[in-house]
């Protein structure tokens, strides 16, 4: 039977099932949606936060930023999305960019033999330790922050917020959306966890401003 | 699959199959997992562990009655809404070059995931944990016809290697320890040798290896989807360990499996769903990653997206106004963990994909109550209630058990022949298809009516028409408790009973009957009730009682909370409202002392 | 005020001794009991079986035995069965189509409460001693049964009211609010989970080292104690109510817990010495 078939079907069958005709209710939203911290206060929950998830956390200014990403990159080839700002980066950095001479995209092969990524990212939420990612040029397409074992991201402090519907606020959902709290991790086995699986297993998180 | 005309044209109810049932009732199912001692320690341990945890992360959030107050209100627009909101969320993934199929059942399902694997001619998928590909088992499918599906999440591969079942929804290997788990993957995983420890990190790691060639190289990946939005077309999978995203992002081809249930109708209503699952399932207050994608993106993931939306019974459950709410469920499992029955009998005893609480009203729902023994699941909980007051969209699950044991009562009383009937050829089909796919010689099957049989009362029946004649008179109550001492004569010399036979030994296998008391209070009080100062003159000789405050105290706002919070039942709120405003307007007579509005009685009393 | 007893079945038939304890507390704070002679069952045992249609005429004896009652508030020494008056019997009734019942069954229970409810919120008992006279000289644990707890929300009333009592010691029961697998029919249709439920619920109160539970539910201390002897396990089981009622001068010894039956002093009770006070 035909696809259009199919789903003539399944409409015609709940639509028979919503004969009763119920109401849909008005939601109600009395969860909190602004934030009543002061962002001084956010920031350090979003710390508080990053770390419990064994996520590493420095704070660095416009000045020390290079010197920082220096220090944390300084044993790796790291990956840097096109867009990225070129003021944050260090001088003698090993870094190679999104394409191969051709120029196309880089081989998931050819990105698993890089050792680290360094992205910026959209927003944090601080409530619940969270970086999203949103397509943006400087955060570069999903496998680059995902397959490479050691990420760098930084978070500038005019992008934390709170809570998560100030969050999904700033989203443009027509760009792949990448959630991140911690490094990959599971508690499959006897609900232990252990950080690190298939993401990368070192997240380092610079919040800059 | 049969379907029953329902006297619109074209317009059918029409039952799920796959992985939903099994010809063993639960309660032997039960009896058999309850011997397994190692798998009980390693739930109880499991389940305690992971309840504590989302009890902290749950206490945290001021306002965690209000996230699930929306959260289940968004689920009942769905409900309500679901064939425009299907539509729409259609239109939407199409328009970002997705690709949108419609599955009425498992096997089309099925069929449609081979054909577009096929059309690809690879003979090896990587996936996602995914409980609607576990339903209506696409594995076993797949490797019919030819094509190894790899499951890329750590418990689900421990599943897969040690060719064993799921337990869990969110922790499908559960059941295992570490021990177990070191043998099986020395055993059946490539590459292992004598450095394989039982440390869970350790164990960790030869997965990541094992699984990261499989990323890289394989062109075709499947997921299942938490969330559809319908306004913008965007899914949404939430995961820990990474190989979620690998799938997702690493091959050329995606294809999801979705429910028709998923979908929320707005990209806003992700803020509540995404703070409402974490916390409810793994109890984190994130879990590690979330991926949302909308149709295919240029330069970034897959460049083929095909969503297979599923119905497989849901439409079914939609159509029962007193169990529909069983599909607001996001699938976050805190009911296992904190369920009784789950924790001692262990998932494989409900014989579905969906265990625990959940499972025991959804997967009766998804197949109908007649369908093998489904009908055994919605007894398979004492009530308690602990499921509901975790349940982040608020499903009565206590409401809806008691609503199917009534279904299947009347299904036993030959009530509901039609429905039934349909609902075991369903059964029926779906094996008989299985056997030929796999090319075996179906086994043979009963007659799909087999109910008639049953309509002979059963000792049940018996036992409540009698109660029930007794129990609705005084009179009766009262004449029926004559018989006590003679009870009490027959058992005080052996100190009670210790066995009684049929259904009632249910009772004496687990426990002793007490010697029953010479007379019932009823009996006691006609001669008795009088003697009201005797009763207090013997009880306080000489002791001067203080007088109560009366009044003064407040319900506790603490039992106030849990109340409104945990007790289930649309009714039980209407009561409760009434007794507060019963209280209200009688404040000042209700909350009395009997120094203040029986001045009469008081004075009984001192006299 | 008067106050009309709602026994349930299981007080009335096994645990007399639990009702007449109910009485003599409520006696002593002055008030007037009666018992609506026409009182059967809350009809829990059949909705919770599967048998809504035959539970129809047991809340229709309910409804009709306590809208006929003259009294101000009604009590019932049972947290589940106060909670299936409002939770079960209007559902009961609207599921077989019968709106008047439905509304006569949320009126009954609203003015239907659990005794520690009763006793705390509407009588405004927060001192047992004091207030009640009632001295218990005994270490024990507390059981907070299912319904009470999650259906009506008792929270720690039951337990304020323990620790309250002269000479009690209450000791916490480790997961006390687990389930302790009785649930009605549950308890013989799966026997065997219910056992281990059971099994697990006897350990945590023997953990505690009072070998003695108390509890507000009568049904759900037949299986537990029932389950207990079965073991070999020396814990037993004690009602709410009978603890309270226990005084200096009338007070409840261990050796009498055993015995369901309304102890014969009761019942032969003569108008001499000491009566009225």
């Amino acid at each position: 039977m035909s696809q259009s078939e199919a789903k003539a079907t399944i409409l015609s069958r709940i639509n028979y099932a919503l004969r009763d005709q119920p109401v849909a209710p008005q939601t109600p939203r009395a969860y909190r949606r602004s934030s009543s911290l002061g962002h001084a206060e956010v920031v350090d929950m979003l710390e508080d936060r990053l770390v419990d998830y064994k996520a590493n956390v420095y704070r660095e200014d416009a000045s020390s930023l290079p010197g920082r990403i220096a220090e944390l990159l300084a044993d790796s080839v790291t990956i840097l999305p096109d867009g990225l700002d070129s003021s944050w980066l260090p001088e003698g950095l090993s870094t190679v960019r999104d394409h191969n001479d051709d120029g196309a995209p880089l081989g998931a092969r050819e990105l698993d033999a890089l050792g680290a990524v360094l992205t910026s990212s959209t927003v944090s939420c601080a409530e619940t330790g969270t970086i999203f990612l949103n397509g943006a040029a400087d955060e570069g397409r999903r496998a680059l922050s995902l397959v490479p074992d050691h990420h760098v991201c930084v978070v500038p402090l005019d992008t934390v917020v709170e809570l998560i519907p100030e969050a999904f606020e700033r989203m443009d959902h027509q760009r792949p959306i990448t959630m991140i709290s911690g490094p990959s991790a599971t508690s499959d086995i006897e609900l232990e966890r252990v950080e690190g699986v298939h993401g990368p297993r070192r997240l380092d998180v610079i919040l800059f401003g | 699959m049969t379907t029953v005309d329902l006297g619109m044209p074209g317009t059918r109810i029409a039952y799920g199959s796959g992985n939903l049932y099994e010809e063993t009732p639960f309660p032997e199912h039960a009896r058999a997992e309850l011997k397994n001692t190692q798998m009980r320690a390693n739930i109880g341990h499991a389940t305690h562990t992971i309840r504590g945890k989302r009890a902290r992360v749950v206490g945290e959030l001021p306002d965690w009655q209000d996230l699930r107050d929306a959260g289940s209100a968004i689920k009942q627009e769905v409900g309500a809404r679901l064939p425009e909101l299907l539509e729409q969320f259609e239109a939407n993934v199409t328009a970002r070059g997705g690709v949108v199929h419609w599955a009425r059942d498992a096997a089309e399902a099925n069929r449609i995931v081979t054909d577009l694997v096929r059309a690809k001619g690879v003979e090896e998928v990587i996936k996602v944990k995914s409980m609607a590909t576990q339903e209506i088992g696409l594995n076993e499918h797949l490797e019919g016809q030819g094509i190894k599906a790899h499951e890329t999440d750590l418990a689900e591969l421990i599943v897969q290697l040690g060719e064993d079942k799921p337990s869990h929804i969110l922790v499908p290997a559960i059941h295992k320890n570490r021990d177990e788990i070191r043998e099986i993957f020395s055993r059946r995983m490539p590459g292992t040798g004598k450095e394989l420890t039982n440390e869970p990190a350790v164990l960790a790691e030869a997965a990541r290896s094992y699984l990261r060639e499989k990323f890289l190289d394989t062109t075709v990946a499947i997921s299942g989807a938490n969330f559809g939005i319908a306004e913008t077309g965007t899914l949404t999978v939430v995961e820990s360990e990474g190989n979620g995203r690998m799938c997702l992002t690493l091959p050329k081809t995606l294809i999801t499996v979705m429910g028709v249930e998923k979908l929320l109708p707005r990209f806003s209503d992700l803020e509540v769903f995404t703070q409402l699952l974490p916390r409810s399932s793994t109890g984190e207050r994130m879990n590690p990653y979330t991926s949302m994608w909308t149709g295919v993106t240029e330069g970034d993931g897959p460049e083929e997206f095909h969503l297979i939306l599923l119905d497989n019974g849901r439409s079914a459950v939609l159509g029962d106004p007193a169990g529909r709410s069983a599909l607001h469920c996001i699938r976050c499992s805190a009911c296992l963990n904190v369920c009784p029955v789950y924790e001692h009998a262990g998932g494989h005893a409900y014989g579905s994909t969906y265990p625990g609480p959940i499972g025991a009203i959804l997967s009766p729902q998804l197949t109908g109550v007649a369908a093998e023994q489904n009908n055994s699941l919605p007894y398979a909980s004492s009530l308690c209630g602990r499921c509901y007051e975790v349940c982040p969209v608020k499903i009565d699950i206590p409401s809806i058990l008691v609503h199917l044991r009534d279904e299947d009562i009347r299904t036993k009383h030959g009530q509901r022949d039609q429905a039934a009937t349909q609902q075991r050829s369903t059964v029926i089909e779906a094996r008989q298809a299985e056997a030929e796919a796999a090319g075996v010689t179906p086994e043979p099957a009963g007659h799909p009516a087999e109910a008639k049989k049953k309509k002979v009362p059963s000792e049940m029946d018996l036992l409540m028409k009698a109660a029930g004649t007794v129990m609705s008179s005084g009179t009766r109550m009262g004449l029926a408790e004559r018989a006590l001492p003679l009870g009490r004569g027959a058992l005080k010399p052996f100190g009670g009973a210790k066995w009684l036979p049929g259904m009632v030994g249910g009772w004496t296998q687990e426990r002793d009957i007490p010697v029953p008391p010479n007379q019932s209070f009823r009996n006691w009080w006609k001669n008795n009730g009088e003697n009201t100062q005797q009763r207090v003159a013997e009880d306080l000789g000489d002791t001067q009682l203080a007088v109560s405050a009366g009044g003064e105290v407040p319900a506790s706002s603490l039992a106030g909370e849990i109340h409104q919070h945990a007790a289930w039942g649309a009714e039980a709120q209407a009561v409760a409202k009434l007794r507060a405003e019963r209280d209200q307007a009688e404040g000042a007579t209700t909350k009395d002392s009997p120094a203040t509005s029986t001045g009469e009685r008081e004075g009984e009393q001192n006299a | 005020m008067r106050i009309a007893l709602f026994a349930t079945c299981i007080v009335d038939a096994m645990y007399p001794k639990v009702a007449l304890a109910t009485v003599r507390v409520l006696e002593r704070l002055g008030h007037e009991v009666v018992f609506p002679a026409g009182q059967g069952c809350c009809s829990q045992m059949h909705v919770n079986s599967g048998y809504i249609e035959g539970a129809l005429p047991v809340v229709r004896n309910h409804v009709e035995a306590f809208t006929s009652a003259d009294y101000d508030v009604a009590v019932a020494p049972s947290g589940s069965c106060v909670a299936s008056l409002g939770h079960q019997q209007p559902m009961v009734a609207r599921a077989c189509g019968d709106e008047d019942l439905a509304r006569g069954a949320e009126e009954v229970a609203a003015r239907t409460y659990e005794l520690s409810e009763l006793l705390v919120d509407v009588l405004g008992v927060d001192n047992a001693a004091e207030q009640l006279g009632s001295h218990f000289p005994h270490r024990i644990t507390y059981h907070p049964s299912c319904h009470g707890l999650r259906l009506l929300g008792l929270g720690d009333r039951p337990t304020r009211l323990l620790e309250s009592v002269d000479g009690l010691e209450l000791v916490e029961l480790p997961d006390a609010q687990e389930c302790c697998g009785f649930g009605g029919t549950f308890s013989f249709k799966n026997p065997d989970v219910s056992g281990a439920m059971v099994d697990a619920k006897i350990k945590n109160i023997e953990s505690t080292g009072t070998g003695l539970c108390a509890g507000g539910d009568s049904s759900c201390q037949l299986h537990m104690s029932g389950a207990a002897r079965r073991r070999g396990s020396q814990v037993r089981t004690i009602h709410l109510a009978e603890i309270l009622a226990s005084t200096r001068a009338n007070p409840l010894e261990l050796d009498e817990i055993a015995d369901l039956s309304i102890p014969r002093v009761h019942a032969t009770v003569t108008p001499s010495a000491g009566g009225a006070r």
